[in-house]
């Protein structure tokens, strides 16, 4: 094993970790949208979310809405955050959730005052927030306190060969020295879904992690579609991939060899302390990784084999490729290259190292490509139609 | 042929391995992670990068192996060297999936 690498991080109120400082602006609802990217206009440098939902949801599709919004605005890599609404409730049942977290918070909301009062007066807000945000510093941090995960896109069989066992070889290192670690893509692993059951550490975990799988394999094939197309991708299927079997064999290869001590809900934080994790998420790259930023992640590890684009706008996105033709085509998106799994005989300990290189550049401020070309996607994941 | 591997299979017994490369018909050489000793094999027809070829024979409606798991069903009769792709593998799992 490699030396140690030195890590830093901002130390948040509570304790947690983040590999960014971003002072956000998060509305409640789509309602909310100019308002937010209104006050992020003025004040330079800080970071609106807007996105589509937040309006008669109701049950379980409100929940798990109110835990994103809450989850992403308590995520480590937040400094601080301005909640806007149009109404008052639903804004200051976000704001106090994130205000567990003991970060600065302050909640805005727009009946009755009208978009311009509201942006006046989070703007004076979030100028504040942003000059004290600005002078956080970083402190060495451990591989203990950085909690990473992965999702795989546009995968083809180069994933599986290249990209996916040089993830695994980090999710090793990272669990082994205390790390937290997360994968998810309930459907992506279908064929290999006993693979998944018999590595969780105990029968609570195990019947959790059935539940969650079974649940939605029945949502899937109650709806009776043909889905070669949809999942596997037609980008996948062009890649090589033939099957949903055959392309969950290759992304369950990504979640290496340790036992999973724990199965979150959607955009759930990891409760059993450290160690490997899985999500019930979609496959689809940007609800996927907003779910687990909302479970706290602060860096994701995206293994694509046909060039997946996807960021984040509070979490790093690092993009791995072992296809030879997508690092050479689309070298603008890829951030660690380890095609020589394939072409050129390359050991995996040297891609496994180069992507831990990598890793630890990106969580100490090194920007990824996704950073870079502005990718942001930020997308809420919606359980069934609002009322 | 050179001495690199011109397609890769995962495990020892897998029906099938990955083109690294675009593959035209004839004698190839089949690489294997999990350390088997490599094998040639004549390729029957055009793979690209990232598709499969088949390294043994299966008989239309057996399962089609890959990671010593079944990645699918032969949707017909496949033989060694043949492309394989979803013309002739389906899904198990999803019955409905079908190209």
């Amino acid at each position: 094993m490699a030396e140690q690498r030195r890590l830093t991080g901002y130390r948040r109120e509570n304790g947690t970790v983040g590999v960014r400082n971003h002072v956000v602006v998060l509305p409640v609802d789509d309602l909310s949208n100019a308002a937010a990217e209104s006050v992020a206009n003025q004040v330079k440098g800080v970071l609106a979310l807007p996105h589509a939902f937040g309006r008669l949801q109701f049950g379980a599709d409100l929940d798990l809405t109110f835990r994103t919004l809450i989850g992403i605005g308590s995520n480590p890599n937040v400094a601080s955050v301005i909640v806007i609404g149009i109404e008052p409730n639903w804004a200051n049942r976000v704001a106090s959730g994130i205000a567990e977290t003991g970060k600065p918070v302050s909640s805005f909301s727009i009946e009755g005052n009208g978009d311009l009062r509201i942006v006046e007066q989070a703007s004076r807000v979030a100028a504040d927030y942003l000059q004290q945000a600005s002078e956080l510093q970083r402190e060495e941090v451990s591989i203990a306190e950085v909690f990473v995960c992965t999702k795989d896109g546009e995968s083809d069989t180069t994933t599986g060969l290249g990209s996916c066992r040089t993830t695994a070889y980090v999710s090793d290192h990272w669990v082994a020295n205390a790390g937290t670690f997360m994968f998810g893509e309930t459907s992506e692993l279908t064929g290999g879904e006993h693979l998944i059951a018999d590595r969780c550490a105990d029968e609570t975990v195990r019947k959790t992690f059935m539940g969650y799988y079974d649940d939605y394999i029945q949502m899937i094939e109650d709806t009776g579609a043909n889905l070669l197309g949809s999942q596997p991708t037609q980008g996948n299927i062009a890649g090589g991939l033939s099957t949903i079997e055959e392309k969950a064999l290759g992304n369950i290869v990504k979640t290496g060899t340790a036992p999973i001590v724990g199965a979150c809900g959607p955009a759930e934080a990891p409760m059993n302390g450290a160690g490997l994790y899985f999500m019930d998420t979609s496959s689809a790259a940007a609800e996927c990784v907003t779910l687990m930023a909302a479970g706290g992640a602060v860096v994701n590890i995206f293994p694509t084999g046909q060039g997946n684009v996807i960021g984040n706008p509070i979490i790093p996105v690092i993009k791995v490729s072992a296809n030879p033709r997508t690092v050479d085509l689309m070298r603008d998106h890829i951030d660690s290259d380890c095609s020589g799994l394939l072409t050129d005989g390359q050991p995996l300990e040297e891609a496994g190292e180069e992507l831990l290189e990598v890793l630890t550049r990106t969580i100490n401020g090194r920007l990824t490509r996704a950073e870079v070309l502005g990718h942001r996607e930020f997308t809420i994941t919606k359980l069934y139609r609002s009322a | 042929m050179s001495d690199k591997p011109d397609f890769l299979a995962h495990d020892d017994g897998d029906h099938v391995a990955v083109a690294v490369h675009d593959v035209e018909p004839g004698r190839a050489l089949i690489g294997y992670l999990d350390g088997t000793d490599a094998i040639t094999l004549e390729v029957l027809e055009a793979v690209p990068l990232g598709h499969k070829v088949a390294l043994a024979d299966v008989a239309a409606g057996d399962a089609v192996i890959e990671y010593q798991l079944p990645i699918g069903r032969a949707s017909k009769s496949i033989r060694t060297g043949d492309y394989v792709h979803t013309h002739n593998v389906r899904s198990i799992k999803w019955q409905n999936s079908v190209a």
